[in-house]
């Protein structure tokens, strides 16, 4: 499991700044449902894949994994939509979900973590005023983005140390056997990476921070 | 691999260096440090011990993650109790499990996250992340996601991030324990290159050649305080015995 999907490659699309990026795929968003026409939401379908596989040049594999994770919800509201409205409603609204999980992937793929934060820390400066701190926010969006996959790795170890065991991993006994034990090694983890903060000076932050950050 | 001796921002005092006045500590009802009253000022400290032994916490006293339950630690003349923060930018802190100290997605991200702290200029934070990576056979990985490295570069990331501060002197918490032995060797060089002061607790009694003291830890108090030849002597028997 990867959700670090940083693609670097020196192209027009990662060199626009995170919020223009940002921007365009709310604007995209707002497209789509205000306009469900088959050949807009198809022309920003085909948009998000020319500007992700030709303008940025990323593989073709970064947009099928997205496409792949969404698959089956995919196939579930194409048959949902068909049988309860009909075959054009579906095709639409399976177009439009597309376009959008593939312009995030592009936009994901396109830019760094550290640039995604800066936009939702200046996004959050407002909160500044009623004393959150919004860098604060940012290490809790970086964090996530680093740890749900070592997480998971976790969740695979233990399922494994089961399996090898010739315990089961499947059905609600085999989730209560994974989450109990995965729950105690996340909680002995976060105090570690409590402590590393510490270490690494997290308490130093200051509580406004400018301009654009090295990585 | 060669590695070219890290400089030091924070400013360090050698002859000061770091003292442990009567310290105790204690979690709930278990003593798990008792009366140490120590002087560290060599260049090369080892820290071994048994399995709860209290080595751990001794190295968390060392840069204020831990506040002695009794008597003080000072850094530099510096209370880690009162001046905390200014102890942590003089001492750096490895972890044994370097996926606990790798806190963004990607490699670069995460050598830049304490200098941010730090409030480092962007463009000079860029060129220490760059010199740093470059260092530590990190550079063509910049961009990579940090979970997918092996687990010796995993080590060097979480070093990277630490050295990359400048401290003064560094805690290493038993840094080889995940390692391999090609993995083992090159961060024993990188610690015997290291300018800095360096504090190291591990069960790899060979990493601690060419030390200059070793302190053996059992039971919460220091039980052996010498060169590593006799220090590692008692510590053998020590084991032995038990």
């Amino acid at each position: 499991m990867t959700l670090a999907l940083y693609v670097p490659r020196a192209s027009p699309v990662h060199r626009t700044p995170a919020g223009w990026k940002l921007l365009a795929l709310a604007l995209l968003s707002v497209l789509v449902f205000a306009v469900p026409t088959l050949p807009v939401v198809f022309g920003a379908l085909v948009a998000v894949v020319v500007l992700g596989l030709v303008v940025a040049r990323l593989p073709a594999v970064v947009l099928l994994r997205q496409a792949r994770v969404v698959l089956w919800w995919l196939v579930a509201l194409f048959v949902l939509h068909t049988v309860l409205t009909d075959v054009l409603d579906g095709t639409l609204t399976v177009i439009r979900l597309l376009t959008l999980v593939l312009a995030a992937a592009v936009v994901t793929a396109t830019t760094r973590v550290t640039e995604m934060v800066a936009v939702i820390e200046r996004i959050c400066r407002p909160l500044e005023w009623v004393g959150v701190r919004p860098a604060r926010i940012g290490l809790v969006i970086a964090m996530a983005l680093r740890f749900i996959p070592l997480i998971s790795e976790r969740a695979d170890r233990i399922r494994e140390a089961q399996a090898a065991r010739g315990g089961s991993v499947r059905g609600l006994r085999g989730l209560k056997a994974t989450v109990v034990p995965l729950l105690i090694q996340v909680l002995q983890l976060a105090q570690t990476v409590s402590e590393a903060l510490d270490a690494r000076g997290a308490d130093d932050v200051p509580v406004r921070r400018r301009g654009p950050r090295a990585a | 691999m060669r590695l070219r001796r890290e400089t030091t921002a924070a400013v360090a005092d050698p002859a000061r260096g770091i003292e442990l006045r009567g310290v105790g500590h204690v979690y709930g009802d278990r003593v798990v440090l008792a009366d140490l009253d120590l002087h560290l000022t060599e260049r090369r400290i080892g820290v071994v011990g048994a399995n709860g032994s209290g080595k751990s916490t001794f190295a968390r006293l060392l840069n204020g993650l831990v506040a002695p339950t009794t008597g003080t630690v000072l850094v530099d003349g510096l209370d880690t109790r009162s001046c905390v923060r200014e102890v942590r930018r003089r001492v750096g802190f490895v972890f044994q499990d370097p996926d606990a100290q790798i806190v963004y997605p990607t490699v670069a991200e995460d050598v830049a996250y304490g200098l941010e702290n730090q409030g480092v200029p962007a463009a000079e934070r860029a060129d220490r992340v760059a010199e740093v990576l470059e260092r530590y056979g990190l550079a063509g990985h910049a961009d990579h996601p940090a979970h997918l490295l092996s687990g010796g570069q995993k080590q060097l990331l979480a070093i990277a991030g630490v050295l990359v501060m400048r401290p003064a002197r560094i805690v290493f918490d038993e840094p080889t324990t995940l390692l391999d032995l090609v993995n083992t060797r090159r961060v024993a060089q990188l610690v015997e290159e290291l300018d800095q002061q360096v504090v190291v607790v591990t069960h790899d009694l060979d990493l601690l050649d060419g030390f200059d003291r070793v302190l053996v830890i059992d039971d919460g108090r220091v039980v052996a305080d010498g060169p590593p030849e006799s220090s590692v002597a008692a510590y053998r028997s020590l084991m032995v015995h038990r």
